[in-house]
């Protein structure tokens, strides 16, 4: 169990099973260079000034309510952090403050620096900004520069704000603004492809086919540019609700090294004990790293369950912190039982040093936990 | 009632329909009376009056006295703490004035609203202010000890849900057994405080005899919350037969309604400090009770447990008797075989 904190160790662990020394020496050294490589990578947050970059940061990775970001100021230019997540991952995290005079410097003399080595850019739009087009000739500006350095690189684009937009019109406000962005993208990786020999400089890959590379394709210095239109996730978010929590678990799910261990082992638990369903969330941001559901429990109609329990259980940890008078980052429940007569069983408790664990159980004989 | 603009629609749609207060921007203002009945324990309808219409000086549309103040409880007058007051305060004025004539029975509860935002010193400020303004106004019209409450709320905050509570408690029959038979309990599982909420809106009806804490209630509340959200998600759709037959099945070869120890909600909750666990259980469709506990009870569960089933059981019987609106004669009766009851507890 204690190998879900160490998921690097977890895999090679398994590799030293499975080999001999020698082989096992090299599979350590493969594992390490992964390990290297996962956390180089940076995490480039960005998107125009004002837009809510910091403030999402700030509720995910250190506990502020929302409601407490408007004390935020702006960021002034790159805002370096290493979030701490499940123990020993660090998230090389890149807050670029989003004035014009910022993104000119990030574009220009900071080129290389700033868009080289990218593993995750998270770009940001507001969706009350009143100057679109202006954003999306930013943001075009922004996906050509990441082509150019790192085009392995994920992108993720979150519609923020969205809780300004009258509900009944939300989605049909979301839609619009992911085929706009998915056309700016495909434009602009498009005139990267056009221009591709006077800009990469000393190795230039070959020019792509006319389908272009498929997005799974194999990240090699002269690997074609891949799709980005068609990889690239889009989110529609807020910081006033779950929605915040859905697009930040998925960014984390790309960036856990070995996470298929721990899923397999998630689910093996599950099975041994019968539950219905079990989550994993990270301990300080309660992100689900990793979930497994039965069948039974599939049938499940919340389909936005999921970060609806992110939601509520930083919610109730702040709670918790406002009761106790400690430190929002601190600990603040260790168990929480909860039984619905003939209807379901569940529990939320530490699971590790670094992971809470959620448990949902059918009720009666069979998932009969009493607490020692 | 109050002026418009002054935030009562915000407050009927946060507490009574779960708004997120953030999303009251978009309500339109009300040109109705909006009438809003409130299934629970007890009966009540919120009755929401649009702010620029004087139901009193209306010529155009004389409205029927009685039918509107007759059988109303508790009148709640809502004055923008934000914005310049003394319209709304001459208003409320006249509206008591009016009410003290004919109807002497109605409370009246006068919400300073919108206080987030404003420093505790000019909350306070405030509320003295508009304090004796009325009071005065009152007592040059020759009504003294006219039966007017104060209270400070915002939408932002568990403030607008502990005013209705205490509204609310004002209006139930017999509060004094209630509050009883929680101190009881508070005293037998050594409890530090007792709640006894009404799930869907989260006011509290009743508590126990230990002093008011603002910070007990709000973590009771949101504890509320968070087992609301929980069923919602997990306990809200129907399982298939056959998961159902497979739990039912061997080894236990018992209907699961008989395998479960308790056939509503349970809860227990404890901190990373080990102290002040918490428990919650439900008392029926609309209430449950939440109880803040002291260090180590939470071990002794099972015992705590079996206390809180006998004041369940004393609490339906109550709610029973109140809702039949038997004779009062028969309600002491009722109680007294609760604490009856409550003595199981002394075994702890």
């Amino acid at each position: 169990m204690a190998d879900y904190d160490q998921p690097n160790t977890g895999a090679s662990t398994a590799a030293a099973a499975a080999a001999a020394a020698t082989a096992t020496a090299a599979a350590q050294a493969a594992a390490q260079a992964q390990l290297k490589k996962v956390k180089k990578q940076k995490v480039l947050l960005m998107g125009k000034s004002g837009s809510g970059k910091s403030s999402m940061r700030s509720i995910i990775f250190s506990n502020y309510l929302a409601r407490d970001t408007r004390r935020l100021g702006a960021t002034i230019d790159i805002d370096l952090s290493h979030v701490k997540f499940l123990g020993n991952l660090t998230l090389n995290l890149w807050d670029c403050g989003g004035q014009e005079a910022f993104m000119e410097n990030y574009l220009s003399q900071q080129r290389a620096h700033v868009f080289s080595n990218v593993g995750v850019l998270i770009y940001v739009f507001d969706i009350e900004s009143r100057d679109v087009d202006r954003d999306l000739a930013t943001y075009v500006n922004i996906i050509s520069a990441l082509v150019q350095y790192s085009r392995e690189a994920k992108v993720f684009v979150l519609i923020h704000k969205m809780d300004l937009i009258q509900p009944m019109t939300r989605e049909d406000v979301f839609d619009r603004r992911v085929a706009l962005v998915r056309r700016k993208t495909a434009e602009a990786v498009a005139i990267v492809r056009k221009q591709k020999p006077e800009l990469t400089g000393p190795s230039p890959p070959p020019p792509p086919g006319p389908g272009g590379a498929m997005a799974g394709s194999l990240p090699s210095p002269d690997s074609p540019i891949p799709d980005l239109e068609v990889s690239m996730q889009l989110f529609a978010t807020s910081i006033w609700d779950q929605s915040l929590y859905k697009a930040w678990a998925s960014i984390i799910h790309d960036l856990v090294p070995n996470l298929s261990v721990i899923e397999t082992q998630l689910a093996s638990l599950g099975v041994a004990i019968d539950a219905d369903e079990i989550l994993l969330f990270e301990r300080t941001s309660f992100l689900v790293v990793s979930k497994w559901t039965s069948p039974e429990g599939e049938s499940n109609p919340y389909g936005d369950r999921f970060e609806r329990m992110s939601n509520i259980l930083k919610a109730w940890k702040h709670t918790c912190s406002k009761f106790t008078g400690t430190p929002r980052n601190a600990e603040q429940f260790s168990d929480f039982e909860y039984k619905m007569g003939a209807n379901f069983s569940m529990f939320v408790t530490k699971f590790t040093t670094n992971t809470y664990i959620l448990v949902c159980m059918p009720p009666g004989e069979a998932s009969s936990i009493a607490p020692s | 009632m109050g002026q418009r603009r002054s935030g009562k629609s915000s407050i009927s749609s946060v507490v009574f329909h779960k708004l997120p207060p953030n999303e009251t921007l978009f309500l339109e203002s009300t040109a109705r009376i909006q009438k809003d009945s409130l299934n629970s324990f007890m009966e009540f309808q919120v009755w929401d009056f649009p702010g620029q219409i004087d139901v009193f000086d209306n010529p155009s549309f004389p409205f029927d006295m009685d039918a509107i103040f007759g059988e109303i409880g508790a009148l709640i007058w809502v004055i923008d703490a934000q914005d310049d007051y003394l319209e709304a305060v001459a208003r409320l004025n006249a509206t008591i004035l009016h009410l003290q004539r004919s109807y002497q029975h109605i409370n009246i509860e006068v919400f300073i609203h919108k206080v987030d935002g404003l420093s505790d010193d000019y909350k306070l400020d405030i509320q003295r202010d508009i304090t004796i303004r009325i009071q005065d106004e009152l007592s040059d019209q020759g009504v003294e000890n006219a039966p007017v409450n104060f209270h400070l709320t915002s939408i932002y905050n568990h403030s607008i849900f502990e005013a209705f509570s205490k509204v609310i408690q004002k209006l139930i029959p017999r509060l004094g057994q209630l509050e009883a038979m929680l101190t009881n309990l508070c005293r037998t599982c050594r409890f530090e405080k007792a709640y006894l909420f009404d799930v869907n809106t989260k006011i509290y009806i009743a508590t126990d005899s230990t002093p008011e804490d603002m910070a007990s209630y709000e973590i009771c509340s949101d504890y509320v919350d968070v087992i609301i959200d929980f069923t919602e998600v997990y306990g809200s759709w129907q399982r298939t037969p056959e998961w159902r037959k497979r739990l039912e099945g061997p080894p236990w070869e018992q209907k699961l309604e008989d395998q479960v120890a308790c056939e509503w909600a349970e809860s227990g909750m404890v901190l990373a400090d080990a102290q002040r666990p918490i428990m919650l259980r439900e008392v029926d469709r609309f209430l449950a009770l939440v109880a803040i506990m002291k260090e180590g009870s939470y071990e002794k569960m099972p015992q705590i447990n079996m206390n809180v089933d006998v004041v369940v059981k004393g609490l339906t019987e109550f709610f029973e008797i109140t809702k039949s609106k038997m004779t009062p004669t028969a309600v002491p009766g009722g109680v007294t075989a609760v604490n009856g009851n409550g003595v199981v507890g002394n075994g702890h």
